[in-house]
C-alpha cells in the first residue's frame, strides 16, 4: 500500500509505535494480555456478559455506579503503584555511575504516569465512588438527580483510564511531569503522541468529572428528604457538596487550558509557545487554578468521612458541627486564592508572593479547627477501635505533619529552598496519602457492610493498616531528609553515594506499602469467603448515626421504601433513640429510572475519538464525533426512561427484611 | 501509636548525626536567612502541632471503650469557650507567621539588591557586584561573565563576600536555577529574564543544578559552584581567558543543541551582545528580536504584513514546529528588505539596475547593504522533517 494511504488510514500509528524494544513493557503486556484473556474467558465461560451488561454496565443505580468507581480506583491503584515501585527501584539503584534499569525515555514516562494516574484515576474515582454511593443514602434520596448522567460520567472516567492504559502498549505516555508544563509539553519539544494521550485522557475523564459534580450538587440541593435543612445535613454530605462546587468551578479551567494546549499542538496557535507572544507562564497559572482546588476536591470528602467515623465510633455527637460546616465552606472559598504558591519561584514580586503565602496559611486555620473538632469529638467518648477508627487516628497523627510542612512551604523564602525538592514530594504524599488515601480506606471499611451486607475481615484489615502506615513513614520521611539535603525531584541518576541509604529506606517503605495493598486485596477475598460469619442483617453494624444506616444492607434498589423524615442532625441516631418503628404496611409502587446503554456507548465513542485525535487518524475522530452526536440525539427519542417497582415487589423485599431482623433478635 | 511516633522521629535523629544538610547549613547569607525562616516557622508551628498530636494520643487512649472509668457524655457537642480557643489558637500562630512571611518575602525577594553580605557585615560599596548571565540550555548551564568577557559551561565561580547579580534565562524549556548552598532557586524561562541576588560567605565547592524537570538529560544538568577568595577567583578568570576560543552566535547555536552530561567548557572571549540576543530569541540570523517586535507593536504594528510575517519570529529550535493541521510560517519579503517585493522570494528576483537607495536632500546615505542570498531570511536551518 502506498504510504499516503497508510497515513490516511492509520495516521501516525505504525508498527514502530509499539514499544517492542522495551523488555519491561513487553513483559507487562504479556502478563496483562494473559490476565485479560483469563478474565474475559472466565466471563464468557460462566456466561456473565449478559448479567454484567444488564445489571452493571448499563445501570443507573447510584450504588452500583459507586461500587464500579471504587473498583476502577483500586485497579488503577495497582497500575499507579507499580509505577511508584519502579521509581523507587530506579532511584535506589542509580548510584555511583550506574544508570539503574530504566532509561530516560521510560523513567520520564513512569513518573508522569504515576502522578496522572494516582490523582485522576485513583484518588478521584475513590472519592467520587464514595460520594456516589453514600450521599443519596445519607440524604434519604432514591437516586441522584440525573441517573443517566451518572452512568455516562462514570464511563467517561473509564474512557480516560483506558486511554492512559493504552499508552503503555501503543505508543508512549507524556514525558513532561504530571502537569505537562509547556514549552516542554508543546509540539516543538514533545512532538510524539505522549502529550496527546495525556490531553485526551484528561479531557475525556474531565467531562465525566464535571458532569458528576453537577449531578451531585443538584442531588444534594434538591433531593434532601423532608426535615433535612442544610444545617441538618451529615458532615460528609456537606463536604461532598463543597467538593462538587469546587469540581464544577475548577474542572472547566482544566478543560480550557488543555484545549488551548491542544490548539497549540494541533493547529499551531501560540497560547503557550515561547514565540509569537505565547506565555508558558499563563499555562502554569491556569493549570494551578484548577490544580489547587483539586487537592481540596480530594481531601474534603476525606474530612467528611473522618467526621462520620469519629462521631460513630466515639458514640458521640460530632463536636462543633456548625464550625465544622463553616470551616469546610471557608476552605472551599480560600482554595481559589492560593494557586500561586505552586510557583513562587516563577519571578512574581514580593507582595504577590506574600499575599498568596499568607492566604495559604489562612487555610490552615479552618483545617486546624477541624482537627480540634475531631479531637473533642473523641473527648468524653467511648472509642471503639474498629478499622475505620484506626485509619482515622493514623490520619490525625500523619496529617498534622503534612499540614505543618505545607504551611512551611507556603512561606515564600522557605519555598525558594524547598520548592521542587523531595521535601515537597514528601509533603504532598504526606497529605494525600495521610488524608485522602487513609480517608478512602476508612470509608471503604466503614461503608463496605452497607454495600455488601457483611463486614470486612479485621485481621487482614489490620495487616493492611499497619503495613500501609509504617510503609508510608518509611517511604516518605527519608524524602523529607533528602529534601533538606537539596535533592530535587524527578532525577533519574545520582552522583552523591551518601544519599543512597535514604533511597534504600524509601524503597523498603514502598515494599511495605505494597504488602499493605496486597493485604487489602486479601482482605476483600477473605471477607468474601467468610461472608456468612461476617454477615450483618441489621443494616446498622456500627451503631451509627446517619440515614444510610436506617435501611437494609445492601439497600434495596429504591433505598428507602418510605422517604424518611428528619428532625435532628444525626437523623438515624435520633430515630433510634425515639424508638423508631419500621413501617410494615402501606407500601406503594416506587417510581425509578431505567437502565440504559447510552452512557457506555457514548463514552466508548469519545474514547475512540480521543484515540483518533492522538494518532492523527482523522477519519476515526470525525466518525466517532458524528456517531456521538447521532447516539446523543437518538437517546432523546428513548421514551423508556422510567418504570414503577410494583407494590408487591416492595412488600416482598420489605417482608424479607422484617424476617431477617426478627431472626437477628 | 507510639511506635509510629518513634518512626517519625527516626529521620530527625539521623538528621542530627551528620550528612550534608545543605539547606540547613548553607554557605551564603541569603540561603542562611531562608534557612532561619524554615526553622523559625517550624518551631512556631510545633507550638500547636505537638499539643495536637499529644492530645490525639491521650484522648485516643483515655477514651477507649474498655476504660469505663472515663467520663462518657454522648450528647456533649458544643462549647463556645472551646470553639474560641480552637479558632483563635491557630489564628494567633498564623498572625505571627504571616507577619514573618510578609517581612521575609520582601527582604529576601530575589530581585532585591543585597543590603548586607553577612549577618554582621554590610555590603562593601567600593566593590562592584559580580554580574553573571545564566542561560539554561538543553541540558547544561551556560554562564557568561560580561565584565570579564568570558563564558563557561557547567562551571560557576564567585569571590567570597562579593555580591553576585544573576540575570537568568533559558534557550528552550523551563528550568530552575538552584544552588542550595548559595540562595533559593528561581525559574529560568526562554524569552524571559529572572533575577537573583546572592553572596557566598564561605569558600568551597557546592552543587548547583536545575530544579525543574526539563526533559531527557535533566539528571545530568548540574554544575559545581565555587566560592573562591579574590586571588583564587582571579586565577579562575585567567584560566578561562587562557582557554582561548570565542563564543559567538555560531558557536552558541552549536552549543545549544541538546546534549547530556556536558563536561566543563570555557571561552576566553565572547560576543558582548550574545546574552541580549539569547534573551530576545534572535541569535539565529534572520530572526527578529523580541525587542524589535515589541518596538514595532508599540508603534501600532505592521498591519497585514505583520500578521503574515511569521517566519522571522518563529523560534523553532531544532526543527520546524510542524503542527498537525497548522499553517507553515511565512514571511513578507517587503518587511525584511527594501528591494524584495511582496509575494516573491528573493531567489527569483533580479536585482534592480541601480541599488543606491533613494536619498532626500541633506540625508546621509544609510550604512545598510542588502543581502543577496535567501539565507538572510531563512538562516542556516536544518530542513523540516515533521
Amino acid at each position: 500500500m502506498s504510504p499516503d494511504l497508510l497515513k490516511l488510514i492509520f495516521g501516525r500509528l505504525g508498527f514502530e509505535s509499539l514499544p517492542l524494544h522495551e523488555p519491561i513493557v513487553v513483559g507487562t503486556f504479556v502478563a496483562v494480555a494473559l490476565g485479560g484473556a483469563v478474565l474475559l474467558g472466565g466471563l464468557t465461560y460462566f456466561r456473565l456478559w449478559g448479567y454484567l451488561w444488564r445489571e452493571w454496565f448499563t445501570t443507573v443505580d447510584h450504588k452500583r455506579i459507586g461500587i464500579m468507581y471504587m473498583i476502577l480506583g483500586i485497579v488503577m491503584l495497582l497500575r499507579g503503584f507499580a509505577d511508584a515501585l519502579m521509581m523507587r527501584g530506579q532511584q535506589m539503584l542509580a548510584f555511583g555511575g550506574s544508570e539503574g534499569y530504566l532509561n530516560a525515555h521510560h523513567y520520564d514516562q513512569v513518573f508522569t504516569a504515576h502522578g496522572v494516574i494516582m490523582i485522576f484515576f485513583v484518588a478521584m474515582p475513590l472519592v467520587t465512588g464514595l460520594m456516589n454511593y453514600v450521599v443519596p443514602l445519607q440524604i434519604g434520596a432514591r437516586d441522584v438527580s440525573f441517573p443517566f448522567l451518572n452512568n455516562f460520567s462514570f464511563w467517561m472516567t473509564v474512557g480516560g483510564a483506558v486511554l492512559v492504559m493504552a499508552s503503555l502498549f501503543i505508543g508512549e505516555f507524556a514525558r513532561t511531569g504530571w502537569l505537562a508544563y509547556p514549552p516542554l509539553s508543546n509540539i516543538g519539544y514533545s512532538p510524539d503522541v505522549g502529550v496527546d494521550y495525556y490531553i485526551w485522557a484528561l479531557q475525556v475523564a474531565g467531562v465525566g468529572t464535571t458532569l458528576s459534580g453537577i449531578n451531585l450538587i443538584c442531588t444534594i440541593v434538591k433531593l434532601r428528604c423532608p426535615g433535612m435543612t442544610m444545617m441538618k445535613m451529615p458532615v460528609f454530605t456537606w463536604t461532598s457538596l463543597c467538593t462538587n462546587v469546587l469540581i464544577v468551578a475548577s474542572f472547566p479551567v482544566l478543560t480550557v487550558v488543555l484545549a488551548l494546549l491542544s490548539l497549540d499542538r494541533y493547529v499551531g496557535t501560540n497560547f503557550f509557545t515561547n514565540d509569537f507572544g505565547g506565555s508558558p507562564m499563563m499555562y502554569v497559572n491556569l493549570i494551578w487554578i484548577w490544580g489547587h482546588p483539586e487537592v481540596y476536591i480530594l481531601v474534603l470528602p476525606a474530612f467528611g468521612i473522618f467526621s462520620e467515623v469519629t462521631s460513630t465510633f466515639s458514640g458521640k455527637r460530632l463536636f462543633g458541627y456548625t464550625s465544622m460546616v463553616y470551616a469546610t465552606v471557608v476552605i472551599t472559598i480560600l482554595s481559589y486564592l492560593v494557586w500561586l504558591h505552586h510557583f513562587f519561584t516563577m519571578g512574581s514580586g514580593a507582595s504577590v508572593n506574600s499575599f498568596f503565602g499568607i492566604t495559604t496559611m489562612i487555610i490552615s486555620i479552618p483545617t486546624g479547627a477541624k482537627m480540634f473538632n475531631w479531637l473533642f469529638t473523641m473527648y468524653r467518648g467511648r472509642i471503639r477501635y474498629e478499622l475505620p477508627m484506626m485509619w482515622t487516628i493514623a490520619f490525625m497523627l500523619t496529617f498534622v505533619i503534612g499540614g505543618m510542612t505545607g504551611v512551611l512551604l507556603a512561606v515564600p523564602p522557605a519555598d525558594f529552598v524547598l520548592h521542587n525538592s523531595l521535601f515537597l514530594i514528601a509533603h504532598f504524599h504526606n497529605v494525600i496519602i495521610g488524608g485522602v488515601v487513609f480517608g478512602a480506606f476508612a470509608g471503604i471499611n466503614y461503608w463496605f457492610p452497607k454495600a455488601f451486607g457483611f463486614k470486612l475481615d479485621p485481621f487482614w484489615g489490620k495487616m493492611s493498616f499497619w503495613f500501609w502506615v509504617t510503609g508510608f513513614y518509611l517511604a516518605f520521611m527519608p524524602l523529607y531528609v533528602l529534601g533538606l539535603m537539596g535533592v530535587t525531584r524527578r532525577l533519574r541518576v545520582f552522583d552523591d553515594p551518601s544519599l543512597q541509604i535514604w533511597f534504600v529506606i524509601a524503597a523498603i517503605g514502598a515494599v511495605f506499602v505494597f504488602i499493605g495493598i496486597l493485604s487489602m486485596l486479601m482482605q476483600f477475598a477473605v471477607s468474601f469467603l467468610k461472608r456468612e460469619q461476617l454477615k450483618d442483617v441489621t443494616g446498622d453494624p456500627w451503631d451509627a448515626r446517619t440515614l444510610e444506616w436506617a435501611t437494609s444492607s445492601p439497600p434495596p434498589d429504591y433505598n428507602f421504601a418510605f422517604t424518611p423524615v428528619v428532625h435532628d442532625n444525626d437523623a438515624w441516631w435520633d430515630m433510634k433513640r425515639r424508638g423508631y418503628q419500621r413501617p410494615l404496611t402501606g407500601f406503594r409502587p416506587i417510581h425509578m429510572p431505567s437502565s440504559t446503554g447510552t452512557g457506555i456507548i457514548l463514552a466508548g465513542l469519545a474514547t475512540a475519538m480521543g484515540f483518533g485525535l492522538i494518532w492523527y487518524i482523522w477519519w476515526l475522530a470525525a466518525l466517532s464525533f458524528i456517531a456521538m452526536l447521532a447516539v446523543g440525539i437518538g437517546h432523546t427519542f428513548n421514551y423508556h426512561r422510567d418504570f414503577d417497582i410494583p407494590a408487591e415487589d416492595v412488600i416482598r423485599t420489605e417482608d424479607a427484611r422484617t424476617k431477617l431482623l426478627a431472626g437477628a433478635k | 501509636m507510639s511506635r509510629l511516633k518513634i518512626l517519625a522521629l527516626l529521620p530527625l535523629a539521623a538528621a542530627l548525626s551528620g550528612c550534608d544538610y545543605v539547606v540547613l547549613a548553607p554557605a551564603g547569607d541569603i540561603a542562611a536567612q531562608q534557612r532561619d525562616l524554615v526553622i523559625i516557622s517550624t518551631v512556631l508551628m510545633l507550638l500547636i502541632v505537638v499539643p495536637v498530636m499529644a492530645l490525639t494520643v491521650l484522648f485516643a487512649w483515655r477514651y477507649r471503650q474498655s476504660n469505663t472509668e472515663a467520663r462518657y457524655e454522648p450528647d456533649w457537642d458544643h462549647s463556645t469557650k472551646l470553639e474560641l480557643v480552637i479558632w483563635s489558637a491557630p489564628l494567633l500562630i498564623i498572625v505571627c507567621l504571616g507577619a514573618l512571611t510578609w517581612m521575609g518575602t520582601h527582604l529576601l525577594d530575589p530581585y532585591r539588591t543585597l543590603g548586607r553580605i553577612h549577618a554582621d557585615r554590610a555590603v562593601d560599596q567600593s566593590k562592584a557586584p559580580l554580574e553573571v548571565d545564566v542561560v539554561a540550555l538543553d541540558w547544561k548551564w551556560l554562564f557568561i561573565y560580561p565584565d570579564y568577557g568570558i563564558a563557561t559551561v557547567n562551571d560557576l565561580a564567585a569571590p567570597v563576600d562579593r555580591p553576585i547579580n544573576f540575570r537568568i534565562t533559558a534557550s528552550s524549556v523551563m528550568n530552575s536555577f538552584y544552588i542550595p548552598a548559595l540562595a533559593g532557586q528561581i525559574y529560568a524561562m526562554p524569552g524571559m529574564e529572572t533575577k537573583l541576588h546572592a553572596v557566598v560567605n564561605h569558600a568551597g565547592t557546592y552543587k548547583g543544578f536545575s530544579a525543574n524537570y526539563s526533559g531527557a538529560g535533566f539528571s545530568g544538568m548540574h554544575f559545581d559552584f565555587q566560592g573562591l577568595d579574590d586571588k583564587g577567583f582571579d586565577d579562575w578568570v585567567a584560566k578561562a581567558k587562557s582557554a582561548g576560543g570565542s563564543l559567538g552566535r555560531a558557536e552558541y547555536l552549536q552549543l545549544e543543541k541538546p546534549s547530556q552530561n556536558e563536561p566543563v567548557r570555557r571561552w576566553g572571549t565572547i560576543d558582548a551582545d550574545l546574552y541580549r540576543l539569547i534573551l530576545n530569541m534572535c541569535v539565529e540570523t534572520g530572526k527578529m528580536c523580541q525587542s524589535e517586535m515589541m518596538a514595532i507593536d508599540a508603534k501600532g504594528g505592521n498591519g497585514h504584513q505583520g500578521l503574515n510575517n511569521t517566519l522571522p519570529l518563529a523560534y523553532d529550535k531544532y526543527a520546524r514546529r510542524g503542527t498537525a493541521l497548522g499553517p507553515e510560517p511565512t514571511f513578507v519579503a517587503g518587511t525584511c528588505t527594501p528591494d524584495a517585493p511582496q509575494g516573491k522570494t528573493t531567489a527569483s528576483i533580479t536585482a534592480p539596475v541601480d541599488t543606491a537607495p533613494l536619498l532626500g536632500a541633506g540625508l546621509k546615505r544609510p550604512s545598510f547593504t542588502p543581502l543577496k542570498s535567501s539565507s538572510f531570511f531563512l538562516g542556516q536551518r536544518p530542513k523540516s522533517d515533521s
